[in-house]
Protein backbone atom coordinates (compact mmCIF):
# COMPACT_ATOMS: atom_id res chain seq x y z
CA UNK A 1 0.00 0.00 0.00
CA UNK A 2 1.42 3.28 -0.75
CA UNK A 3 1.88 5.70 2.01
CA UNK A 4 -1.39 7.45 0.60
CA UNK A 5 -3.16 5.17 1.33
CA UNK A 6 -1.71 3.96 4.67
CA UNK A 7 -2.49 8.34 5.16
CA UNK A 8 -6.27 8.20 3.94
CA UNK A 9 -7.33 4.64 4.82
CA UNK A 10 -11.47 3.55 4.66
CA UNK A 11 -11.76 4.60 8.18
CA UNK A 12 -11.09 8.11 7.84
CA UNK A 13 -12.69 8.62 4.07
CA UNK A 14 -15.58 7.28 6.16
CA UNK A 15 -15.31 9.43 9.26
CA UNK A 16 -14.31 12.70 7.34
CA UNK A 17 -17.54 12.17 5.60
CA UNK A 18 -19.75 11.33 8.40
CA UNK A 19 -18.51 12.17 11.05
CA UNK A 20 -19.83 10.45 14.89
CA UNK A 21 -21.07 13.00 17.70
CA UNK A 22 -21.01 16.10 15.32
CA UNK A 23 -22.77 19.15 16.23
CA UNK A 24 -22.71 21.34 19.64
CA UNK A 25 -24.13 19.84 22.81
CA UNK A 26 -26.89 21.61 24.87
CA UNK A 27 -25.56 20.64 28.09
CA UNK A 28 -21.95 20.53 28.03
CA UNK A 29 -19.99 20.78 31.69
CA UNK A 30 -17.06 21.42 29.38
CA UNK A 31 -16.21 23.35 26.20
CA UNK A 32 -13.50 24.25 24.35
CA UNK A 33 -12.76 25.48 21.58
CA UNK A 34 -9.25 24.24 19.23
CA UNK A 35 -7.32 25.82 16.54
CA UNK A 36 -4.50 25.50 13.99
CA UNK A 37 -3.47 28.62 12.91
CA UNK A 38 -1.20 27.32 10.65
CA UNK A 39 -3.86 25.72 7.92
CA UNK A 40 -6.62 27.30 9.94
CA UNK A 41 -8.67 23.76 11.16
CA UNK A 42 -11.06 24.86 13.74
CA UNK A 43 -12.88 22.54 16.34
CA UNK A 44 -15.34 22.57 19.38
CA UNK A 45 -15.06 20.26 21.48
CA UNK A 46 -17.69 19.46 24.47
CA UNK A 47 -18.09 17.10 27.00
CA UNK A 48 -19.96 16.18 29.56
CA UNK A 49 -18.58 15.17 33.01
CA UNK A 50 -20.21 13.11 35.37
CA UNK A 51 -17.74 12.78 38.08
CA UNK A 52 -15.01 11.49 36.54
CA UNK A 53 -16.41 9.70 33.40
CA UNK A 54 -16.89 11.14 30.64
CA UNK A 55 -20.69 10.73 29.81
CA UNK A 56 -20.64 12.37 26.51
CA UNK A 57 -18.09 13.63 24.13
CA UNK A 58 -19.84 16.00 20.75
CA UNK A 59 -17.30 18.47 18.74
CA UNK A 60 -18.23 20.86 15.72
CA UNK A 61 -15.65 23.08 13.40
CA UNK A 62 -14.31 22.79 9.92
CA UNK A 63 -10.68 21.18 8.93
CA UNK A 64 -9.04 18.46 6.86
CA UNK A 65 -9.82 15.01 6.44
CA UNK A 66 -7.54 13.88 9.15
CA UNK A 67 -8.62 16.16 11.89
CA UNK A 68 -12.18 15.78 11.29
CA UNK A 69 -11.88 11.82 11.16
CA UNK A 70 -9.14 12.12 14.02
CA UNK A 71 -12.17 14.25 16.16
CA UNK A 72 -14.67 11.81 15.08
CA UNK A 73 -12.85 8.20 15.89
CA UNK A 74 -12.01 10.23 19.26
CA UNK A 75 -15.52 11.26 20.02
CA UNK A 76 -16.67 7.30 20.00
CA UNK A 77 -13.85 6.16 21.39
CA UNK A 78 -13.55 8.07 24.39
CA UNK A 79 -17.22 8.39 25.24
CA UNK A 80 -18.39 6.54 28.88
CA UNK A 81 -14.46 6.23 29.96
CA UNK A 82 -12.54 7.99 32.45
CA UNK A 83 -10.78 10.98 32.48
CA UNK A 84 -7.62 8.99 32.67
CA UNK A 85 -8.65 6.15 30.50
CA UNK A 86 -8.86 9.15 28.56
CA UNK A 87 -5.28 10.70 28.68
CA UNK A 88 -3.82 7.46 28.83
CA UNK A 89 -5.44 6.48 24.99
CA UNK A 90 -4.33 10.10 23.82
CA UNK A 91 -0.28 9.36 25.12
CA UNK A 92 -0.72 5.98 23.23
CA UNK A 93 -2.38 7.87 19.78
CA UNK A 94 0.36 10.43 19.91
CA UNK A 95 3.07 7.70 20.05
CA UNK A 96 1.55 6.36 16.91
CA UNK A 97 1.07 8.92 15.01
CA UNK A 98 4.38 10.96 15.57
CA UNK A 99 6.01 7.08 14.54
CA UNK A 100 7.36 6.85 18.20
CA UNK A 101 5.71 3.58 18.93
CA UNK A 102 4.58 0.71 16.51
CA UNK A 103 1.18 0.49 15.67
CA UNK A 104 1.24 -3.27 15.80
CA UNK A 105 1.72 -2.82 19.82
CA UNK A 106 -1.16 -0.93 20.65
CA UNK A 107 -3.70 -2.02 18.28
CA UNK A 108 -6.15 -3.97 20.89
CA UNK A 109 -5.70 -0.47 22.63
CA UNK A 110 -6.25 2.15 19.73
CA UNK A 111 -8.95 0.17 17.99
CA UNK A 112 -9.80 2.41 15.19
CA UNK A 113 -7.61 4.76 16.29
CA UNK A 114 -4.94 2.63 14.51
CA UNK A 115 -5.91 3.81 11.32
CA UNK A 116 -4.04 6.91 12.00
CA UNK A 117 -1.12 4.93 12.35
CA UNK A 118 -0.17 6.21 8.32
CA UNK A 119 0.22 9.72 9.78
CA UNK A 120 3.74 8.95 10.91
CA UNK A 121 4.67 9.42 7.53
CA UNK A 122 3.66 13.03 7.00
CA UNK A 123 5.14 14.61 9.31
CA UNK A 124 3.41 18.02 8.40
CA UNK A 125 0.02 16.58 9.08
CA UNK A 126 0.71 15.03 12.58
CA UNK A 127 -0.64 18.51 14.03
CA UNK A 128 -4.15 17.94 11.94
CA UNK A 129 -4.48 14.25 13.68
CA UNK A 130 -4.09 15.61 17.41
CA UNK A 131 -6.27 18.95 17.04
CA UNK A 132 -9.05 17.05 18.67
CA UNK A 133 -6.91 15.25 21.43
CA UNK A 134 -5.14 18.22 22.71
CA UNK A 135 -8.27 20.14 22.54
CA UNK A 136 -10.21 17.11 24.69
CA UNK A 137 -7.34 17.52 26.94
CA UNK A 138 -7.88 20.66 27.62
CA UNK A 139 -11.40 20.34 28.15
CA UNK A 140 -10.55 17.67 31.19
CA UNK A 141 -7.81 19.85 32.59
CA UNK A 142 -10.13 23.12 32.37
CA UNK A 143 -11.13 24.57 35.75
CA UNK A 144 -14.38 25.56 34.61
CA UNK A 145 -17.33 23.12 34.70
CA UNK A 146 -20.38 25.01 33.33
CA UNK A 147 -19.95 26.66 30.18
CA UNK A 148 -22.71 28.64 28.48
CA UNK A 149 -23.78 27.25 25.10
CA UNK A 150 -26.01 29.79 24.18
CA UNK A 151 -23.87 32.82 22.87
CA UNK A 152 -22.16 31.18 19.91
CA UNK B 1 38.01 32.35 -12.11
CA UNK B 2 36.92 35.30 -14.26
CA UNK B 3 34.86 38.50 -12.92
CA UNK B 4 31.21 37.82 -12.10
CA UNK B 5 30.30 39.64 -14.87
CA UNK B 6 31.77 37.94 -17.66
CA UNK B 7 30.07 34.61 -15.79
CA UNK B 8 26.59 36.07 -16.36
CA UNK B 9 27.55 36.84 -19.83
CA UNK B 10 28.27 33.64 -20.23
CA UNK B 11 25.46 31.95 -18.59
CA UNK B 12 22.90 34.44 -19.20
CA UNK B 13 23.45 34.64 -23.10
CA UNK B 14 19.39 34.32 -24.04
CA UNK B 15 18.93 36.55 -27.27
CA UNK B 16 15.61 36.44 -26.93
CA UNK B 17 12.56 35.35 -24.64
CA UNK B 18 13.37 31.18 -24.49
CA UNK B 19 11.20 29.07 -22.77
CA UNK B 20 12.83 25.88 -22.72
CA UNK B 21 16.54 27.65 -22.39
CA UNK B 22 15.13 29.32 -19.04
CA UNK B 23 14.25 26.57 -17.74
CA UNK B 24 17.59 24.48 -17.65
CA UNK B 25 18.89 27.89 -15.82
CA UNK B 26 17.10 26.61 -12.42
CA UNK B 27 18.58 23.33 -11.22
CA UNK B 28 16.18 22.34 -8.67
CA UNK B 29 13.64 22.08 -10.83
CA UNK B 30 15.46 18.49 -12.13
CA UNK B 31 14.53 16.24 -9.95
CA UNK B 32 11.88 13.88 -9.05
CA UNK B 33 9.71 13.90 -5.92
CA UNK B 34 7.93 10.40 -4.56
CA UNK B 35 8.65 9.32 -7.72
CA UNK B 36 7.24 11.87 -9.89
CA UNK B 37 9.28 15.07 -11.97
CA UNK B 38 8.90 17.97 -9.77
CA UNK B 39 6.11 20.45 -10.79
CA UNK B 40 6.76 23.82 -8.97
CA UNK B 41 4.09 25.66 -8.55
CA UNK B 42 4.80 27.65 -5.40
CA UNK B 43 6.85 30.36 -6.78
CA UNK B 44 4.28 32.69 -4.89
CA UNK B 45 5.80 31.80 -1.75
CA UNK B 46 9.40 31.77 -2.85
CA UNK B 47 10.87 31.31 -6.31
CA UNK B 48 13.67 28.85 -7.52
CA UNK B 49 17.16 30.68 -8.19
CA UNK B 50 18.77 30.32 -11.47
CA UNK B 51 22.61 28.73 -11.72
CA UNK B 52 23.82 32.39 -11.91
CA UNK B 53 22.78 33.04 -8.83
CA UNK B 54 23.93 30.06 -6.97
CA UNK B 55 27.17 30.97 -8.90
CA UNK B 56 27.27 34.20 -8.00
CA UNK B 57 26.84 33.60 -3.85
CA UNK B 58 29.45 30.91 -3.63
CA UNK B 59 32.01 32.54 -5.79
CA UNK B 60 31.42 35.77 -3.18
CA UNK B 61 32.06 33.20 -0.33
CA UNK B 62 35.32 31.44 -2.26
CA UNK B 63 36.88 34.63 -3.39
CA UNK B 64 34.97 37.92 -2.03
CA UNK B 65 34.40 37.23 1.36
CA UNK B 66 34.96 40.40 3.67
CA UNK B 67 32.81 42.99 5.36
CA UNK B 68 31.80 45.99 3.46
CA UNK B 69 31.67 50.07 4.45
CA UNK B 70 34.85 50.10 6.47
CA UNK B 71 37.35 48.04 5.27
CA UNK B 72 40.67 49.68 3.24
CA UNK B 73 41.94 46.11 2.32
CA UNK B 74 41.62 44.76 -1.14
CA UNK B 75 39.09 42.32 -0.33
CA UNK B 76 36.64 44.52 1.35
CA UNK B 77 37.22 47.62 -1.33
CA UNK B 78 36.05 44.75 -3.82
CA UNK B 79 32.97 42.90 -1.43
CA UNK B 80 31.72 46.65 -1.21
CA UNK B 81 31.77 47.33 -4.85
CA UNK B 82 30.52 44.07 -5.61
CA UNK B 83 27.56 45.15 -3.01
CA UNK B 84 27.30 48.59 -4.35
CA UNK B 85 26.64 47.40 -8.10
CA UNK B 86 23.81 45.14 -7.02
CA UNK B 87 22.47 48.76 -5.42
CA UNK B 88 22.62 50.75 -8.81
CA UNK B 89 21.72 47.27 -10.70
CA UNK B 90 18.57 47.45 -8.73
CA UNK B 91 18.15 51.12 -8.85
CA UNK B 92 17.68 50.96 -12.97
CA UNK B 93 15.86 47.82 -12.07
CA UNK B 94 12.92 49.66 -10.95
CA UNK B 95 13.93 52.92 -12.74
CA UNK B 96 14.84 54.89 -9.67
CA UNK B 97 15.85 58.38 -9.84
CA UNK B 98 18.81 58.10 -7.69
CA UNK B 99 20.87 55.15 -5.41
CA UNK B 100 20.21 56.84 -2.36
CA UNK B 101 16.34 55.87 -2.33
CA UNK B 102 17.18 52.19 -2.60
CA UNK B 103 17.75 50.85 0.76
CA UNK B 104 18.66 47.23 1.41
CA UNK B 105 16.03 45.53 3.95
CA UNK B 106 15.49 41.72 4.84
CA UNK B 107 12.99 41.77 2.76
CA UNK B 108 9.16 43.09 1.94
CA UNK B 109 8.34 42.94 5.50
CA UNK B 110 10.82 44.68 7.13
CA UNK B 111 10.59 47.29 4.43
CA UNK B 112 7.06 47.96 5.62
CA UNK B 113 8.47 48.03 9.04
CA UNK B 114 10.53 50.25 8.08
CA UNK B 115 7.64 52.79 7.00
CA UNK B 116 5.45 52.40 9.11
CA UNK B 117 8.02 52.46 11.91
CA UNK B 118 9.84 55.72 10.76
CA UNK B 119 7.48 57.68 8.77
CA UNK B 120 4.36 56.19 10.59
CA UNK B 121 5.55 56.79 14.04
CA UNK B 122 6.44 59.92 12.87
CA UNK B 123 3.49 61.56 10.78
CA UNK B 124 0.75 59.07 12.19
CA UNK B 125 -0.95 61.30 15.26
CA UNK B 126 -4.42 60.47 17.39
CA UNK B 127 -7.48 60.52 15.18
CA UNK B 128 -5.88 60.24 12.09
CA UNK B 129 -6.60 57.25 9.48
CA UNK B 130 -4.01 54.70 7.64
CA UNK B 131 -5.78 53.17 4.93
CA UNK B 132 -4.57 49.51 3.85
CA UNK B 133 -6.75 47.34 1.24
CA UNK B 134 -8.82 44.42 1.67
CA UNK B 135 -6.49 42.26 -0.43
CA UNK B 136 -3.38 42.89 1.69
CA UNK B 137 -1.04 40.24 3.07
CA UNK B 138 -0.29 39.96 6.68
CA UNK B 139 2.93 42.35 6.02
CA UNK B 140 1.18 44.87 5.24
CA UNK B 141 -1.71 44.95 7.95
CA UNK B 142 0.25 44.37 11.10
CA UNK B 143 2.62 46.94 11.30
CA UNK B 144 0.09 49.31 10.26
CA UNK B 145 -1.94 48.18 12.95
CA UNK B 146 0.43 48.30 15.54
CA UNK B 147 1.32 52.27 14.67
CA UNK B 148 -2.45 52.71 14.90
CA UNK B 149 -2.93 51.38 18.19
CA UNK B 150 0.33 53.16 19.39
CA UNK B 151 -0.77 56.25 18.47
CA UNK B 152 -4.45 56.15 18.66
CA UNK B 153 -5.21 56.14 15.01
CA UNK B 154 -7.35 54.15 13.05
CA UNK B 155 -6.65 51.62 10.82
CA UNK B 156 -9.25 51.74 7.47
CA UNK B 157 -9.69 49.20 4.88
CA UNK B 158 -10.83 49.36 1.49
CA UNK B 159 -12.66 46.93 0.10
CA UNK B 160 -13.19 44.27 -2.84
CA UNK B 161 -15.76 43.33 -4.46
CA UNK B 162 -17.12 39.20 -4.80
CA UNK B 163 -14.23 38.98 -8.04
CA UNK B 164 -11.34 40.04 -5.68
CA UNK B 165 -11.07 43.69 -7.32
CA UNK B 166 -10.85 46.56 -4.93
CA UNK B 167 -13.74 49.25 -5.33
CA UNK B 168 -12.46 52.72 -6.03
CA UNK B 169 -15.47 54.74 -5.43
CA UNK B 170 -15.18 53.29 -1.99
CA UNK B 171 -11.42 54.43 -2.26
CA UNK B 172 -11.82 57.40 -2.82
CA UNK B 173 -14.90 58.40 0.20
CA UNK B 174 -11.81 56.75 2.38
CA UNK B 175 -9.61 59.34 0.72
CA UNK B 176 -9.91 61.90 3.82
CA UNK B 177 -7.65 64.77 5.24
CA UNK B 178 -7.16 62.34 8.29
CA UNK B 179 -5.31 59.64 5.91
CA UNK B 180 -1.55 59.97 6.86
CA UNK B 181 -0.56 57.07 4.57
CA UNK B 182 -2.16 54.81 2.07
CA UNK B 183 -0.48 51.08 2.14
CA UNK B 184 -1.54 49.01 -0.77
CA UNK B 185 -0.40 45.79 -2.92
CA UNK B 186 0.37 46.02 -6.17
CA UNK B 187 -0.48 41.90 -6.59
CA UNK B 188 -2.54 39.97 -4.65
CA UNK B 189 -0.76 37.13 -2.95
CA UNK B 190 -3.55 34.94 -1.86
CA UNK B 191 -5.86 35.59 -5.12
CA UNK B 192 -3.84 37.06 -7.72
CA UNK B 193 -5.60 40.44 -7.98
CA UNK B 194 -3.65 43.10 -9.95
CA UNK B 195 -5.01 46.68 -8.73
CA UNK B 196 -4.93 49.62 -10.36
CA UNK B 197 -2.00 51.21 -8.38
CA UNK B 198 -0.59 54.11 -10.80
CA UNK B 199 -4.63 55.55 -10.77
CA UNK B 200 -4.80 54.42 -6.82
CA UNK B 201 -1.61 56.75 -5.96
CA UNK B 202 -2.98 59.27 -8.33
CA UNK B 203 -5.82 59.83 -6.67
CA UNK B 204 -4.05 60.26 -3.38
CA UNK B 205 -1.62 62.09 -4.77
CA UNK B 206 -4.25 64.97 -5.02
CA UNK B 207 -4.58 65.06 -1.70
CA UNK B 208 -1.21 64.92 -0.84
CA UNK B 209 -1.27 61.32 0.93
CA UNK B 210 1.90 59.37 0.79
CA UNK B 211 1.48 55.86 -0.93
CA UNK B 212 3.04 52.92 0.21
CA UNK B 213 2.82 49.63 -2.37
CA UNK B 214 4.08 46.28 -1.33
CA UNK B 215 5.45 45.06 -4.85
CA UNK B 216 6.49 41.93 -3.68
CA UNK B 217 4.45 39.99 -6.10
CA UNK B 218 4.64 42.08 -9.24
CA UNK B 219 8.24 42.35 -9.46
CA UNK B 220 8.98 39.14 -10.78
CA UNK B 221 6.26 39.30 -13.12
CA UNK B 222 5.82 42.51 -14.70
CA UNK B 223 8.21 45.75 -15.38
CA UNK B 224 7.84 47.77 -12.54
CA UNK B 225 9.21 51.76 -12.69
CA UNK B 226 8.91 53.70 -9.21
CA UNK B 227 9.13 57.26 -11.39
CA UNK B 228 6.36 56.15 -13.85
CA UNK B 229 3.88 54.97 -10.98
CA UNK B 230 5.20 57.84 -8.61
CA UNK B 231 4.73 56.29 -5.44
CA UNK B 232 6.63 57.34 -2.17
CA UNK B 233 7.25 53.83 -1.34
CA UNK B 234 7.96 50.32 -3.29
CA UNK B 235 8.64 47.14 -1.07
CA UNK B 236 10.15 44.05 -2.39
CA UNK B 237 11.94 40.72 -2.07
CA UNK B 238 15.02 39.17 -3.60
CA UNK B 239 13.48 35.48 -2.76
CA UNK B 240 10.37 35.98 -4.97
CA UNK B 241 12.30 37.65 -7.58
CA UNK B 242 15.07 34.49 -8.60
CA UNK B 243 17.27 35.80 -6.16
CA UNK B 244 18.29 34.49 -2.37
CA UNK B 245 16.30 34.88 0.82
CA UNK B 246 17.50 37.56 3.16
CA UNK B 247 17.52 40.36 1.05
CA UNK B 248 14.86 43.03 -0.21
CA UNK B 249 14.66 46.40 -1.46
CA UNK B 250 12.65 49.69 0.30
CA UNK B 251 12.67 52.53 -2.23
CA UNK B 252 11.86 56.07 -0.92
CA UNK B 253 11.19 59.38 -2.52
CA UNK B 254 14.30 61.06 -1.31
CA UNK B 255 12.49 64.09 0.48
CA UNK B 256 10.75 61.81 2.37
CA UNK B 257 13.58 59.73 3.39
CA UNK B 258 15.68 62.44 4.31
CA UNK B 259 13.12 63.75 6.87
CA UNK B 260 12.65 60.32 8.44
CA UNK B 261 14.20 59.17 11.50
CA UNK B 262 16.49 56.11 11.41
CA UNK B 263 14.72 52.45 11.67
CA UNK B 264 17.92 50.69 13.78
CA UNK B 265 20.75 52.54 15.37
CA UNK B 266 24.21 50.41 15.11
CA UNK B 267 27.10 50.51 12.79
CA UNK B 268 26.59 51.72 9.47
CA UNK B 269 24.22 53.92 9.91
CA UNK B 270 26.21 56.77 11.60
CA UNK B 271 28.43 59.27 10.30
CA UNK B 272 30.11 60.30 13.82
CA UNK B 273 29.11 58.88 17.44
CA UNK B 274 30.04 60.11 21.45
CA UNK B 275 28.08 59.44 24.11
CA UNK B 276 26.39 62.92 23.64
CA UNK B 277 25.37 62.97 20.12
CA UNK B 278 25.13 60.79 17.28
CA UNK B 279 25.63 61.92 13.65
CA UNK B 280 23.37 59.79 11.29
CA UNK B 281 25.00 58.77 8.29
CA UNK B 282 23.58 60.18 4.80
CA UNK B 283 21.34 57.87 2.75
CA UNK B 284 20.86 55.34 1.96
CA UNK B 285 23.15 54.07 4.90
CA UNK B 286 20.75 55.64 7.22
CA UNK B 287 18.62 53.21 6.92
CA UNK B 288 21.32 49.99 6.78
CA UNK B 289 22.44 49.65 10.39
CA UNK B 290 24.46 46.05 11.02
CA UNK B 291 26.54 44.47 8.79
CA UNK B 292 24.10 43.40 6.05
CA UNK B 293 23.18 39.74 3.81
CA UNK B 294 25.97 40.83 1.85
CA UNK B 295 26.24 37.54 -0.11
CA UNK B 296 22.79 38.48 -0.80
CA UNK B 297 22.94 41.29 -2.00
CA UNK B 298 25.11 40.50 -4.46
CA UNK B 299 23.19 37.38 -5.64
CA UNK B 300 20.43 39.83 -5.52
CA UNK B 301 22.07 41.93 -8.35
CA UNK B 302 23.12 38.42 -10.15
CA UNK B 303 19.34 37.75 -10.24
CA UNK B 304 17.92 41.27 -11.65
CA UNK B 305 21.31 40.94 -14.94
CA UNK B 306 19.43 37.49 -15.31
CA UNK B 307 16.22 39.08 -15.55
CA UNK B 308 17.19 41.97 -17.57
CA UNK B 309 18.06 39.42 -20.90
CA UNK B 310 14.57 38.23 -19.91
CA UNK B 311 11.50 39.94 -22.02
CA UNK B 312 9.38 40.67 -19.07
CA UNK B 313 6.60 41.30 -21.58
CA UNK B 314 6.74 38.33 -23.07
CA UNK B 315 6.71 36.96 -19.44
CA UNK B 316 3.45 38.60 -18.54
CA UNK B 317 2.19 37.18 -21.89
CA UNK B 318 3.35 33.54 -21.67
CA UNK B 319 2.31 33.61 -17.51
CA UNK B 320 -1.04 34.90 -18.62
CA UNK B 321 -1.65 32.23 -21.04
CA UNK B 322 -0.88 29.33 -18.45
CA UNK B 323 -3.30 31.46 -16.00
CA UNK B 324 -5.92 31.47 -18.58
CA UNK B 325 -5.33 27.10 -19.88
CA UNK B 326 -5.20 26.52 -16.00
CA UNK B 327 -8.15 28.47 -14.57
CA UNK B 328 -10.49 26.86 -17.86
CA UNK B 329 -9.16 23.24 -17.05
CA UNK B 330 -9.63 23.13 -13.37
CA UNK B 331 -13.17 25.41 -13.54
CA UNK B 332 -14.16 22.40 -15.73
CA UNK B 333 -13.68 20.16 -13.25
CA UNK B 334 -17.38 19.71 -11.11
CA UNK B 335 -17.07 20.68 -7.54
CA UNK B 336 -13.63 23.10 -8.08
CA UNK B 337 -14.12 26.99 -7.29
CA UNK B 338 -11.51 29.41 -8.55
CA UNK B 339 -11.22 32.16 -5.89
CA UNK B 340 -10.60 35.26 -6.96
CA UNK B 341 -11.77 36.66 -10.89
CA UNK B 342 -10.35 39.59 -11.02
CA UNK B 343 -10.65 41.28 -14.63
CA UNK B 344 -6.46 41.78 -13.97
CA UNK B 345 -5.11 38.81 -12.43
CA UNK B 346 -1.35 37.95 -12.30
CA UNK B 347 -0.24 33.73 -12.54
CA UNK B 348 -1.89 33.01 -8.94
CA UNK B 349 -4.41 30.41 -8.92
CA UNK B 350 -6.42 30.21 -5.56
CA UNK B 351 -9.17 27.37 -5.59
CA UNK B 352 -11.25 24.83 -3.23
CA UNK B 353 -13.02 21.90 -3.77
CA UNK B 354 -16.01 20.88 -2.51
CA UNK B 355 -16.29 19.11 0.96
CA UNK B 356 -12.84 18.61 0.65
CA UNK B 357 -10.08 20.34 2.48
CA UNK B 358 -6.98 22.60 0.91
CA UNK B 359 -4.14 20.45 2.89
CA UNK B 360 -5.56 17.07 1.86
CA UNK B 361 -5.28 18.54 -1.68
CA UNK B 362 -1.78 19.64 -0.92
CA UNK B 363 -0.77 16.13 0.60
CA UNK B 364 -2.33 14.42 -2.06
CA UNK B 365 -1.16 16.61 -4.89
CA UNK B 366 2.56 16.52 -3.36
CA UNK B 367 2.01 12.46 -3.98
CA UNK B 368 1.90 13.35 -7.66
CA UNK B 369 5.39 15.59 -6.95
CA UNK B 370 3.03 18.88 -7.42
CA UNK B 371 4.01 21.48 -5.12
CA UNK B 372 1.48 24.06 -4.82
CA UNK B 373 0.26 26.26 -1.17
CA UNK B 374 -2.62 25.30 0.74
CA UNK B 375 -3.74 27.49 3.76
CA UNK B 376 -4.87 31.15 4.79
CA UNK B 377 -1.04 32.40 2.79
CA UNK B 378 -0.88 34.78 5.28
CA UNK B 379 -4.11 36.59 4.05
CA UNK B 380 -6.55 35.79 6.50
CA UNK B 381 -9.41 38.36 6.31
CA UNK B 382 -8.80 37.65 2.52
CA UNK B 383 -9.99 34.06 3.13
CA UNK B 384 -12.95 35.39 5.46
CA UNK B 385 -13.98 37.94 2.78
CA UNK B 386 -14.33 34.66 0.90
CA UNK B 387 -16.31 32.54 3.38
CA UNK B 388 -13.06 29.94 2.86
CA UNK B 389 -10.83 28.80 6.27
CA UNK B 390 -8.23 28.17 3.54
CA UNK B 391 -7.73 27.47 -0.27
CA UNK B 392 -5.17 25.69 -2.81
CA UNK B 393 -2.87 27.86 -4.06
CA UNK B 394 -0.96 26.98 -7.53
CA UNK B 395 1.29 29.72 -8.45
CA UNK B 396 3.50 30.24 -11.80
CA UNK B 397 7.04 31.32 -13.00
CA UNK B 398 8.25 31.69 -16.60
CA UNK B 399 9.58 28.36 -15.93
CA UNK B 400 6.74 26.51 -15.38
CA UNK B 401 5.29 24.91 -18.51
CA UNK B 402 1.97 23.72 -20.38
CA UNK B 403 2.70 20.22 -19.48
CA UNK B 404 3.14 20.69 -15.61
CA UNK B 405 -0.67 22.40 -15.79
CA UNK B 406 -1.89 19.33 -17.33
CA UNK B 407 -0.15 17.24 -14.27
CA UNK B 408 -1.86 19.55 -12.20
CA UNK B 409 -5.35 18.68 -13.50
CA UNK B 410 -4.58 15.05 -13.11
CA UNK B 411 -3.89 15.62 -9.08
CA UNK B 412 -6.66 17.53 -9.28
CA UNK B 413 -9.00 14.79 -10.60
CA UNK B 414 -6.94 12.18 -8.33
CA UNK B 415 -7.95 14.37 -5.19
CA UNK B 416 -11.86 13.76 -5.91
CA UNK B 417 -11.37 9.94 -7.00
CA UNK B 418 -9.88 9.66 -3.23
CA UNK B 419 -11.60 12.12 -0.90
CA UNK B 420 -14.76 12.88 -2.87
Amino acid sequence: MSALRELYQEVILDHNKSPRNFGRMADATRKVEGYNPLCGDHYTVYVRLEGDIIKDVRFEGTGCAISKASASVMSAAVKGKTKAEAEMLFRSFHKVVTGVADPMKHVEELGKLAAFSGVSEFPARVKCATLAWHTLHSALESKTTVVSTEKD
Amino acid sequence: MKPIEEILERENKLSAYDLLGCRHHFPVLRQQVNGKPLVYFDNAATSQKPQVVIDTIMRYYQEENSNIHRGVHYLSERATRAYEAAREKLQKFINAASYEEVIFVRGTTEAINLVASSYGRTNVKRGDEVLISALEHHSNIVPWQMVCEEKGATLRVIPMNDKGELQLDQYEKQLTNRTKIVAITHVSNAIGTINPIKEMIAMARLRGIPVLVDGAQAVPHMKVDVQDLDCDFYAFSSHKMFGPTGVGILYGKKSLLEAMPPYQGGGDMIKSVTFEKTIYNDLPNKFEAGTPSIASGIGFGAAVDYLKNIDMQGVATYEHELLTYATEQLSSIRGVRIIGTANEKAAVLSFVIDGIHPHDIGTILDDEGIAIRTGHHCAQPVMQRFGVPATARASVAFYNLKDEVDVLVRGVHKVIEVLG
